[in-house]
């Protein structure tokens, strides 16, 4: 018998000379299945610039700069020409609307949840007695389980009125400083009835990321914390929260790649706001993943297919902002752990 | 600082955490709260009997459920066979980079995978509104997941049990089939369940994919749509009468009901396992 250490190159089992034919049979099958998400993912991106091209050529750069976004007069026979393309009379694809609404609902949203997910693992990690803990983990996987719809339906129905009426007045009062938090306030469907939404979304996200950080905290260095005389807040600022910093970012990247592509809630809640930006933190605004839902059927009835076309542009837009925040996440997760973390919206 | 002062701040900063954590727990409350008040006068039977023609869920539960068994038929094997590749036969660095690839298709929001799913399957190989195209929607989405807790799952298991089928000169194959998997099923199926659990909560790649129907599910993969449960709540929550939104309301009931059942599996395969797992070091 042999005997030879040797560098582990691979991977568990590891991919070796001793390999039998059935070995190499499964493991080729095997590999074909792991190429699989990759690419799902490259005909994806393939796919939405291939259908976005037209559009982006027609539009040029007042995709990124213009607030008109309209189809054009589908029923006329006259067409606008542009950089060559052809769309109906009047069509303009002016994205950026929708882009500040996707940026700011969920810039929002992020600025909601992260403070609320730290507070609460802190509370649930250090403070409450280890056999409540499940109990109210329950609830996170429940928040990372209710559908989209659901909140969109508890948004509309019951939460966005009820601050709009309770809540919004007051914070309206703020507008002799801030601007942006001026009146009117509306009936509740708008940018930051959406955020908040958002936030209670994303809270899953970032507290289960950061409660198994906050597990990872050794307790050598806490003890020694107390043993100095620290109280518990003192504790959790100089050594928990330090040493899971990084962590928290990457959590929180994550969360907000996540706020970033949602998309019933938003529809359902945001005010469907067309061609305008925001006038105020109340008002109603659109983003792009909720604009391409809302948009799609009467896309279809462009006969030049140009509208088509210019969903998948904005939604290429998306894509690119979504996929370039999860990376970067992931970058941060991979550079502060060796360990596996939950990731996503995973129970 | 005066320990005073220390201590009211750490009494402060302290309320303000539980706080916090109650902002978690409310929300959870309220939408199940409000599903239920909105929904308590036409919870019952009836619901499981009628279609959504006439107010009731028979055809988008058994939808959804359909659905669901899609996925675990699609997405299950090729989840799990694809962690098994990057746990235990690729090589380290090819391994990273599909690992990333599938992280990466996490990310995607669902509404693309929707978009391109429509244009290609419904569209351009005019499949029209179909389960399949459903399917392969709602399967892109939750591979990554099944992927990666199939990985975990895989990578827990201690090392010299492999060394231990090494030394015994077992096959690859027969090491994967008989001492690594056993271990790993419950982490295997907790992944699968995570990606029920999305399945029937997604929307946006089920619109324009599978369409809506009022009767109930045909084993017909093209060109007849399916109805389902996040569809009802969707739509019925902005029609105008109280018994269209007792409706919405009902289907998410439904829909928190399957939750939680889900939920309930997952802990009890992992307390399962636990037990397992102490049993064999015992």
């Amino acid at each position: 018998m042999r005997l030879r250490l040797r560098q582990r190159s691979s991977t568990g089992l590891g991919a070796d000379d001793d390999l039998s034919r059935t070995d190499r049979v499964v493991r080729a099958l095997l590999l074909l299945t792991a190429l699989i998400p990759v690419l799902a993912l490259l005909f994806l991106a393939a796919e939405m610039v291939n259908s976005a091209v037209p559009a982006l050529v027609y539009a040029g750069g007042d995709l990124f700069t213009q607030q008109l976004f309209t189809f054009g007069n589908l029923y006329a026979t006259a067409e606008t020409v542009s950089h060559g393309i052809h769309a109906p009379l009047g069509a303009a694809y002016g994205a950026l609307p929708f882009i500040v609404g996707t940026l700011l609902s969920s810039a929002i949203a992020l600025a909601i949840a992260v403070p609320i997910s730290v507070g609460a693992v802190l509370a649930l990690v250090e403070r409450v007695p280890r056999r409540f803990q499940p109990a109210l983990s329950v609830f996170l996987e429940l928040l990372a389980g209710i559908p989209s719809v659901a909140y969109g339906f508890w948004g509309i129905l019951y939460f966005g009125p009820a601050l709009a009426q309770h809540l919004y007045p007051a914070l309206s009062r703020l507008g002799v400083v801030l601007p942006f938090m001026r009146g009117p306030v509306g009936a509740g469907e708008g940018l930051l009835t959406a955020a908040v939404i958002l936030a209670v979304m994303i809270i899953p996200i970032i507290a289960a990321t950061t409660r198994e950080l906050v597990r990872t905290v050794p307790v050598l260095a806490k003890e020694g914390a107390v043993a100095l005389g620290m109280t518990p807040y003192e504790t959790a600022r100089t050594v928990t929260l330090p040493f899971i910093r990084n962590g928290i970012l990457a959590a929180s990247v994550l969360g907000w790649a996540r706020a970033l592509g949602e998309t019933m809630a938003v529809l359902m809640i945001s005010g469907d706001l067309l061609n305008a930006l925001p006038a105020n933190i109340y008002s109603p605004f659109s983003t792009i993943a909720a604009t391409i839902v809302d948009l799609l059927d009467s896309a279809l009835t462009d006969p030049t297919g140009m509208a088509v076309h210019a969903l998948a542009a904005i939604g290429l837009i998306l894509l690119a902002i979504t996929l370039a925040t999860n990376l970067a996440g992931r970058v941060i997760i991979r550079r502060v752990t060796t360990g596996v973390l939950p990731v996503g919206r995973g129970i | 600082m005066p320990p005073m002062l220390r201590r009211a701040r750490d009494t402060l900063f302290w309320s303000l955490c539980a706080g916090a954590l109650l902002l978690v727990v409310a929300p959870a409350l309220a939408i199940i709260g409000s599903l239920l008040q909105q929904a308590w006068p036409v919870l019952g039977l009836r619901l499981l009997t009628t279609t959504t023609a006439v107010n009731g869920l028979q055809n988008a539960i058994l939808g959804t459920l359909v659905l669901c068994l899609g996925i675990l038929i699609l997405a299950g094997p090729v989840g799990i066979a694809a962690g098994i590749y990057l746990a235990e036969f690729g090589p380290r660095r090819r391994s990273s980079w599909l690992r990333l690839g599938s992280e990466t298709l996490a990310g995607i929001p669902s509404i693309v995978v929707g978009y391109v799913a429509y244009l290609v399957l419904d569209e351009e190989m005019h499949w029209g509104y179909s389960l399949l195209a459903g399917i392969l929607a709602l399967s892109t989405i939750v591979l990554p997941y099944i992927v990666k807790t199939t990985e975990i799952a895989l990578r827990q298991v201690p090392t010299t049990l492999r060394e231990g089928a090494r030394a015994l000169g077992l096959p690859r194959v027969t090491t994967l089939r008989r001492v690594l998997l056993p271990p790993a099923i419950p982490g295997i199926a907790s992944g699968l369940v995570v990606a029920l659990a999305i399945s029937v909560g997604e929307t946006a790649p089920l619109l324009y994919t599978v369409g809506f129907s009022d009767r109930n599910p045909t084993p017909d993969l093209f060109q007849h749509p399916v109805g389902y449960l996040t569809y009802v709540v969707f739509l019925n929550a902005t029609l105008p009468t109280r018994q269209e939104h007792e409706v919405a309301a009902a289907a998410g009931v439904v829909i928190v009901v399957l939750l939680l059942a889900l939920i309930a599996t997952g802990r009890a395969i992992v307390r399962r396992a636990a037990r397992h797992a102490a049993q064999m070091t015992a």
